[in-house]
């Protein structure tokens, strides 16, 4: 089984996130970059089916050259090779321009199987996966909670709201990962260790012959033109009282008679 | 030339989704802006009947894409029915609900049409015929205004925000050839939770408990259903397992945007404010006062939520009695 994982470097979602002087992006020196935790469980399931099935864990990412950071990460936890893409062009690439780079890197790598996370939690787009499977011609189960394999198909229990479906879909196949679907392994220290000897291929746009006019910012269909931080709510009003019965009978109150929301 | 807005509609078992009448309604105003139609399409198996449901919300024209074939959703045969009524269609605008269905569809589509994608948008803004898009990103902890460039632009909005409108016209309802094409997946088994279990994103009121709460998650439940709402909880309490996944709120869980929201019994990380401060009222429940969960809230009690939140859920019933 030939498996690989997409991965991207994003904020830990501990993070505290600010908006650069230009207005359209967020400061990055301070942040804590980490694997995007859908990701994680990407990373997580495809060992797991290594470690059944047999075959290896391909990890690919585009990112700038700390990305690589993520790749090791992967490659700490037990995949065996990593694909960077790496090229100035690609930056500020829009989630179908992503795609578009991520699976003309996939036509030179063998696969069954594509494992995802199914958004990154830094645009949260919940796109690239999908664009690359329809870029592949592949089907795709996306929010997976768990995954089977069988004979030549894949079959998913996705939760949908108040339920579940499986879905069944035949190889070659992309499905992308929800929580729920795993605990992801930390990476050991003889892990770490390997990891520093595995290979890790460095793309550049041009070598996926890719016109860099087509990526980039520049080629955006999503131009952000502003950010702005969440509204800020009134300073909370903090109900007091003698006991909690007291509390809560004006809490209530409130609620019922000032803003009628019971 | 691309013209027009085509909203797709999203109904399971024979019921439309909430998110339908507020993408149904958001259309027609962005349609009245544009000074362009509305067709909205139906989806399904068997779903004739209900196609007249959404006549009250506006709509020029009702498509009804019924087939076999799309009884259950399925990314590539929806798809591609919906790629060739677009085509047939050609908009300049697609709304869809940013629901599990619908932002898997909107991501294939918009691949499929090249077009832009707006995700799980808060608000849509008009100026003189162009659309300004805000969207949530990093989880919650930014908002960004974005423009879609290209003919074709489809905009996901997220469900529960945007307001349902009744504005009844005159419609046509047509039901087109549909093409479901070659597909590669197929539902095998579908289980629905009990019939009365109100999804998070959809629900107007939720009590969420965290690390607070022990694990004894019997007074969050039991404040819930005096309310009419629906139990979530922190990353910390599906953590700890005390509830499943599907109940998380935050960054890495469901987003929600009740009209009221109770945490019991949490904290407040980045992560846990993220997926709820589009709330319109939240309450914070914390025996600490200095929990960061009182800066985000609208109304705050300090206490031992065994002791407050039983006692809201006697005062509920009284009201409600």
């Amino acid at each position: 089984m030939e498996l690989v994982v997409l991965v991207k470097q994003v904020p830990d979602t501990e993070s505290l996130i600010e908006i650069a002087g230009d207005g359209v992006s967020i400061k990055t020196q301070d942040i804590k970059w980490v694997m995007n935790p859908y990701d994680e469980l990407a990373v997580e399931e495809a060992l797991q089916i290594r470690e059944a099935q047999g075959g290896s864990v391909t990890v690919v990412s585009m990112g700038p050259q700390k990305a690589v950071e993520t790749i090791r990460t992967a490659l700490a936890m037990g995949a065996d090779k990593g694909v960077h893409i790496n090229d100035p062009a690609a930056e500020g690439s829009d989630a179908l321009a992503t795609a578009k780079i991520l699976s003309a890197a996939l036509k030179e790598i063998p696969f069954d199987l594509i494992i995802a996370g199914h958004r990154a939690v830094d645009e949260d787009n919940f796109q690239v996966a999908s664009a690359v499977a329809e870029y592949l011609g592949i089907p795709q189960v996306s929010m997976v909670v768990k995954a089977e394999l069988l004979d030549g198909k894949i079959r998913c229990h996705r939760t949908i709201e108040g339920g579940t479906v499986v879905v069944e879909a035949g190889l070659p196949a992309l499905f992308t990962t929800q929580r729920g679907l795993n605990e992801p392994r930390y990476a050991s220290l003889p892990g770490i260790m390997k990891a520093k000897k595995k290979p890790v291929d460095v793309k550049t746009i041009a070598d996926l012959g890719i016109d860099p006019s087509t990526v980039g910012q520049a080629s955006r269909k999503v131009k952000i033109k502003g950010m702005k931080l969440p509204p800020e709510r009134q300073a909370v009003r903090m109900i007091d009282g003698e006991s909690s019965q007291e509390k809560a009978a004006a809490l209530v109150r409130v609620l019922h008679e000032e803003i009628k929301i019971i | 030339m691309a013209q027009g807005v085509f909203v797709i509609t999203e109904q399971r078992d024979g019921a439309f989704r909430k998110v339908s009448f507020e993408a149904v309604s958001e259309g027609r105003r962005v349609a009245d802006g544009l000074g362009a139609d509305l067709t909205a399409v139906v989806v399904g198996s068997g779903i004739e009947g209900i196609a007249g449901e959404l006549k009250k919300y506006g709509p020029d024209k009702i498509l009804i894409a019924d087939d076999a074939a799309l009884a259950d959703y399925t990314t590539d045969a929806y798809t591609n029915a919906l790629a060739d009524l677009i085509q047939s269609t050609d908009p300049a605008v697609i709304i869809l609900g940013a629901t599990v269905q619908g932002k898997d569809l909107a991501a294939r589509l918009a691949a499929r049409l090249d077009a832009g994608l707006g995700m799980d948008c808060t608000a849509i803004k008009m100026d003189d015929g162009n659309l300004t898009l805000t969207r949530p990103m990093f989880g919650g902890k930014i908002f960004a205004d974005v423009e879609i460039e290209g003919a074709l632009q489809i905009v996901a909005i997220r469900p529960n925000v945007m307001d349902i409108v009744e504005a009844s016209k005159d419609c046509t309802v047509e039901s087109p050839a549909v093409q479901v094409g070659d597909v590669k997946t197929t539902v095998a088994e579908k289980s629905m939770d009990s019939g009365d279990k109100i999804e998070l994103t959809e629900a107007d009121i939720i009590v969420s408990g965290g690390r607070g709460s022990g694990g004894k998650f019997g007074v969050v439940e039991e404040l819930a259903a005096a309310l009419g709402g629906a139990v979530g909880a922190s990353r910390s309490a599906v953590d700890e397992g005390w509830r499943p996944h599907s109940d998380q709120v935050g960054q890495t869980g469901k987003v929600v945007s009740p009209m009221l929201y109770v945490a019991c019994g949490i904290s407040g990380a980045i992560q846990h404010l993220a997926g709820m401060s589009t709330s319109k009222f939240i309450v914070a429940i914390n025996k600490d006062p200095e929990a960061p969960i009182f800066s985000k809230a609208d109304f705050g009690i300090v206490g031992d939520m065994f002791e407050v939140v039983p006692a809201l859920s006697e005062e509920v019933k009284k009201i409600k009695s």
